[in-house]
Parts: structure tokens; sequence; C-alpha cells
């Protein structure tokens, strides 16, 4: 039996590792696409401590290579279910079942969709999920963005140094996001806000040529964009871990700072808790609060 | 075999008179999500003697991505007899790269 296993390799899986590790815990990491999570997509990380600029991809893998320096296993295995019982847990994964004294889940969050017909069908023909690793297709063309929070309003202003004309569709009259982005956003000539609107239609030939947005009142509005970037939050991967996770109705993990969940030996670290401020920093510190639980927790059973 | 990086002069000969299925995977070095695919697609190229893995940098061939209508990365196009039979948009599981073969 392993002491601690971690689902999700991104920055609060892997932080967890090493410090389990470096208690001289064993441990195994399960990932079920690729080491980094979400921090990936970030192409210049500027607010994290000690690195003034790093890539997501950097960082992940600098972090990776930490943590099997120090022996952490990692399987590439989705993990489907956690059992509890009790001295026990076991985590299942489609061909293997583990078990381990202490698991900590750090699964974090996939983007959200719009839920609008044909979305999935037009990925990669027009819709896109992340601004920085597409824009460039749309040097000179029409692109909008949807969502209202620091996502949607940096995606805005990071395609609007590239495309033509940049439509910000937010379905209120004000942003979530920081009002220092949404002031440099009013202060560009080629950016439009849609707001108080829905998308509620995709229009296509073999590539999305437009959609059709409703205002509140329900008017109608069809916009001729070759590019939709949906940043309309994210969904926290909790809801295989239901049996084991108290879940809030957004679906995250309930815990406090110290990362326990309902089930005792069960921690939960990074994006997929319930926590005001989501960024790596925080992602890396609830990875060594998460970690020094579960060490606590395997000693003392 | 190991993950061959074809540009516009060579993509007809390699990929589409190839006599194997070829998957294509067209990235940017910008791309953090095809730096992730990068070790999945090797391990395919390394396991499987039935498929060609090719790798074409869009920046450097932009006009293979317009032909092919690539506008999010990593793509990874499937192409068969000379023409395209699927593609997956994303970083995704190898299964999932298998699957379309």
């Amino acid at each position: 039996m392993t002491d601690i296993i971690i689902i999700g390799a991104g920055p609060a899986g892997m932080t967890a590792a090493i410090y389990a590790r470096r208690a001289a815990k064993s441990v195994l990491v399960l990932e079920a696409l690729s080491y980094g999570g979400q921090i990936i997509n970030t192409p210049d990380i500027e607010n994290y401590p000690v690195a003034a600029h790093i890539s997501g991809f950097d960082f992940a893998t600098k972090v990776y290579e930490q943590a099997q320096a120090l022996g952490a296993e990692f399987k590439f295995e989705k993990a489907l279910s956690v059992e509890d019982n009790g001295a026990e847990k076991i985590v299942r994964t489609a061909k293997n079942s583990y078990t381990a004294k202490a698991v900590i889940i750090a699964t974090g969050s996939q983007n959200r969709k719009l839920g609008v017909e044909n979305e999935t069908k037009l990925v990669g023909r027009g819709i896109s999920y992340c601004a920085t690793c597409d824009g460039a297709f749309y040097r000179g063309k029409r692109v909008a963005v949807v969502g209202g929070g620091n996502t949607a309003l940096e995606d805005a202003l990071y395609l609007a140094d590239i495309a033509e004309k940049v439509y910000l569709i937010h379905r209120r009259d004000s942003f979530r996001g920081e009002e220092l982005t949404a002031d440099a956003l009013r202060a560009r000539d080629n950016v439009e806000l849609v707001l108080n609107s829905t998308v509620r239609e995709l229009h296509f030939d073999k590539r999305l040529t437009s959609v059709t947005v409703a205002d509140k009142a329900g008017n109608p509005r069809e916009i001729e964009v070759s590019g939709l970037f949906v940043a309309v939050g994210r969904i926290p991967e909790n809801s295989d871990f239901s049996a084991v996770l108290e879940l809030d109705r957004a679906g995250y993990a309930v815990a406090s700072e110290n990362c326990r969940t309902k089930t005792p030996g069960v921690f939960v670290a990074g994006d997929n808790r319930v926590k005001d401020v989501r960024q790596l920093v925080t992602a890396t510190a609830d990875g060594a609060v998460a970690a020094t639980e579960a060490i606590r927790f395997v000693n003392e059973h | 075999m190991a993950v061959l990086e074809v540009t516009g002069s060579n993509f007809n000969q390699e990929v589409l008179q190839s006599d194997v299925p070829v998957l294509v995977d067209f990235y940017a070095t910008w791309c953090g999500p095809c730096k992730m695919l990068r070790p999945t697609l090797e391990q395919i190229a390394a396991d499987r003697q039935d498929v060609k893995v090719i790798a074409v940098n869009i920046e450097d061939e932009d006009e293979l991505a317009d032909q092919y209508e690539v506008s999010a990365i990593p793509c990874v196009v499937l192409f068969k007899n000379g023409a395209e039979a699927d593609r997956s948009v994303g970083l995704v599981p190898r299964d999932a790269l298998e699957a379309m073969l």
C-alpha cells in the first residue's frame, strides 16, 4: 500500500508530492492527461515569486522534475473513483486499482462550455478556449470573446493586438474581472463591448462565420466573426469523487484552509477546492498544506 | 521511428504519398499544450510500425496550416491515402489519438 496517492499532476498535486517525499512517504501521482495542468496554457507567468518571467510549460516541467528526483512515482491513468475503507483508501482507474493510507485530490478544473448547439463540432474550426494558443490564427480577422471575468478581459486585450476587431460579449453590464483591464479594453478603438447579451447560435459553413447574440429583451443581433473565444469560467473536476467529498452548489470540494474533507484521510488541494483566490501560488500553497495534513494522518494511523 | 519534422517541400512525399496512415501534428513553439502532447506522439511513433508521425511547425509552414484550415493547436490530423480522415484538437490522451487510426 502506498502512503499517499495524489490525484492530479498540476501545481497543487506536484507540490504535494514534493512535500510528501521530503517526509519520506511513498507517493503515487495519478494524472489523466499530462503533468502541469491548466498552467501549461500560460505563455508567461509574471506573478510567481522568484521568477519574474517563466512559461507555464517550463514551470510545470521544473516542478515535475523536482518531484520525480525526490522519488515520486507518476502514472498517467485517469482516477475514476476514490473509496474509503477507513485505514485503506482505494483509487480505481480504468485498468488498475491502487490503495493508499491517504489521498489528496488535486484535480483542478476544466473549461466551462458555452452550451450552444454545434459548439463541440466547431472546436478547432473557429471555437477556442485558449486565446494565447490560438489567437495568432486570427491576425487581421474579426473575433469575439465571451465572458466577463479576468480571463475574458485579458483574452480580449490580447486579441485586440492581433485581430482587426474584437467583440466582448458578456451577459451582464459590469465585469467580474479587474477594473484596470476593463478600462484598458474600453480605451481600445477596435474593441466593442456587447453587454447584457448571450450567444444563442453559431453559424458556419466549414468554419465559424458568425454568431447570433440576444440581449435581455431577446433582440437578436448577428455578428460576423471567424473566431469565438470562450472564457465563461471553469468547472471543478470533482464529480467522480462525490462519495468522499462534500461539494458546494458549483461543484467545488468543501474544505477549509487545512484542506481536510468530510472523509478522514482524504484531502483536497488547488482549484477544485472552495476558495476565494485561485492562483498558481495558492495552488502550490494548498499542495504543501494538504501534504502536511496527509503526512500527519499517515503518521497517526 | 521518430517524429519527423516536415515542411511544405516534402509534405506531399512524406504525408500525401505515404503507404501507411500518417498523424500530422500541427504545432507552434509558443504553445504549451503542444509541447505536452509531443511525448505522446513520440511514444506512438516508437511503438507502432503501422503509423507514421509527422510534425509541422505552423509558424514556419503557415501555408500548410492555412491549406488544412488549422486554427487551434495542438491539432493532429490523420491522413489516409493522401486525404484527411480525421482530426483531434487540443491536448488529448494517447487512447484518443489511437482511436482515430
